[in-house]
């Protein structure tokens, strides 16, 4: 049975880029495992003939040709960002890699 | 071969490369904004670019037949059913917080490319590197640091996506190069293999190559690998060789100093000639890795593979052999002239229309290069036609004009183009071949020497030279030197 822990909770936090109180780590905890608990349900289905499927509509091999092409929304694309300058999107000082 | 260090025999350094190549297609991997170098800031951007929620990638066509190309290239057996991860991080660079790339199933695995490894005063060797995997995958946009010309000390960053989205293919090779020289001779050659595919110029100074390096040193073949080291930032084949002899001594170094070797990325420092530490890789980098649900998989069928295999040239290491081997050409000529597609592609079309290959090869790798070096220029629009330099050579062979004169008119020819027999009737430079206008030429010669005449009956016979020399002194190189010999011979000795 699925299981998770507030050290699963901060690693994924932490990869998301989120900081967070212990008392919403174990919110969270709580949280997620009620989920988790509750998507394992399907465990219980019979998939032993059933191929895995990473999507619902299984279109293969869909393809478009080398056709470059000017949108021309520039302008409306780099106002959608929280902050421009010029022509570039500016991001705050950049911590670690 | 087994190649220990250079500087310390007891120790072999185990390289490794990963070589991502840009795919030279007109639009982007996943959407039909241009990929077009070096234009203002974010030309290049639509919203598949910018990752917006509601739109849909669909994978350029063109990048899967330049990914499938480049894998038969590299002898690597494509995969009957491949498919696009996401893996996830977070950096500025990347717009959707995920790069779209391939993890477990990617289009092409298990190759090999064959690598002559030359270097001056040593014995040339070719080796055979193993290539794990072929991938493709999308770039990431282009930061610039703002407040510093470094990260470090900047205010705030600066990002342009016109580089995001454009197609990859990452060639990931087995750790089997053991010597800084090896490693830039496998990263030269899979550039070659690129260039005469037609699938990417290759341009390193550009970003359209870059070469990642992982290096450790062990004590002899046998011993478990050492700690791993990854380089990046080498923009040149030197820098690469540089840069792994430089980080291969430093590792033995800190080995036999009883220091500790961390597994981090270095960072190559093209100005200083040294490696230095970037970050220690911390243990968080989890990127999660899962299919891409907007993304169907990829089944390349036989007959759509073996279409695009009929396509591809003839590999450099191919023609290597086959100039040594049908035009009797040396290793050292047959490299210099299969180095680029273009000049490989003349010299033969030379040798098509009848000209012998060495003479043909020492025309086109010596004035002709160096013409072409000097103009910045290579053999694509060369104007002097290949049928125009094998006529030059036939006039050479026949007599008709001397090399020297081949070297004056070489350069209005290479310039302008146009046939060789027909300058030399126009500007009077044809070999003067008749005995009937030689000869008399000779009796005025000896009739202005005759004290060095009667030298040379006397026994002088170094003389002939002196009068060779005054003959063609006289007729500004023009007579047929042979013919000359001849009949000064008869002239004198008769």
């Amino acid at each position: 049975m699925t299981k998770i822990n507030a050290n699963d909770v901060r690693k994924v936090a932490k990869l998301a880029r989120l900081e967070l109180s212990d008392d919403l780590i174990e919110t969270y905890t709580l949280q997620l495992e009620k989920i988790l608990e509750y998507v394992a349900q399907l465990e219980k289905i019979d998939t032993k003939n059933i191929p895995p499927t990473t999507r619902a509509v299984e279109v293969i091999n869909a393809f478009r040709d080398d056709i470059s092409q000017n949108t021309n929304i520039r302008e409306e694309l780099i106002d959608l960002a929280p902050h421009r300058e010029g022509d570039f999107f500016r991001v705050p000082k950049i911590l670690s890699e | 071969m087994l190649q220990m260090s250079e500087t310390n025999p007891n120790w072999e350094a185990v390289i490794g490369l990963e070589t991502h190549v840009q795919l030279g297609t007109d639009s982007k991997i996943f959407t039909s904004a241009s990929t077009s170098f070096g234009d203002e800031p974010n030309t290049h951007i639509d919203p598949v670019v910018c990752g917006l929620p509601g739109t849909l990638p669909v994978l350029n066509k063109k990048v899967l037949e330049y990914a499938v190309k480049a894998s038969m290239a590299l002898n690597l057996t494509v995969a009957e059913h491949s498919k696009f991860d996401r893996k996830q991080y977070f950096y500025p660079d990347l717009p959707k917080n995920y790069q779209i790339s391939q993890f477990d199933e990617p289009i092409a695995e298990n190759g090999w490319i064959e690598v002559e490894v030359a270097e001056k005063g040593k014995e040339t060797y070719i080796k055979k590197i193993g290539i794990e995997r072929l991938h493709m995958e999308e770039d990431a946009g282009k930061l610039v640091h703002a407040g510093s010309d470094r990260l470090a000390g900047s205010t705030h960053s600066l990002v342009d996506f016109n580089r995001a989205g454009v197609a990859l293919a990452e060639i990931v090779s087995k750790p089997d190069l053991r010597t800084g020289r090896e490693a830039a001779e496998y990263a030269s050659e899979i550039r070659r293999i690129m260039r005469y595919l037609g699938v990417s110029d290759g341009n390193m100074q550009e970003g359209s190559l870059r070469c990642d390096v992982n290096i450790s040193v062990r004590r002899g073949p046998d011993a478990p690998f050492g700690t791993k080291v990854e380089i990046k930032n080498m923009n040149s084949f030197s820098a690469i060789q540089k840069a792994c002899d430089y980080e291969i001594n430093r590792q033995i170094k800190a080995y036999e100093t009883g220091l500790v070797v961390k597994q981090e990325t270095r960072l190559w420092d093209e100005g200083k000639q040294l490696t230095k530490s970037m970050r220690s890789k911390e243990g968080s980098s989890d990127y999660r890795y899962f299919p891409d649900p907007d993304l169907g998989p990829i089944e390349v069928k036989i007959d759509l593979r073996e279409k695009w295999r009929s396509e591809l040239p003839e590999l450099p290491a191919a023609k290597r052999h086959r100039y040594a081997e049908e035009y009797g050409l040396s290793a050292y000529d047959s490299r210099v002239l299969t180095d680029e597609y273009s000049m490989a592609k003349y010299f033969e079309a030379v040798v098509l229309a009848g000209a012998d290959p060495k003479s043909a090869s020492n025309w086109i790798t010596g004035d002709i290069s160096a013409f072409l070096k000097v103009k910045k220029q290579d053999f694509t629009n060369f104007p002097f036609l290949p049928e125009e330099l094998a006529e030059m050579i036939q006039l050479i062979n026949d007599g008709k004009i001397s090399g020297k004169i081949a070297k004056e008119i070489l350069p209005e020819l290479s310039e302008k183009g146009g046939s060789p027999q027909k300058m030399i009737n126009e500007k009077g430079l044809g070999m003067i071949t008749d005995i009937d206008v030689i000869s008399p030429m000779i009796d005025e010669l000896l009739g202005t020497f005759p004290k060095e005449v009667s030298a040379f009956r006397d026994g002088k016979n170094k003389l002939l030279g002196f009068f060779i020399g005054q003959l063609m002194k006289k007729t500004d190189g023009k007579v047929d030197p042979k013919l000359a010999n001849q009949i000064l011979n008869q002239k004198l000795r008769g």
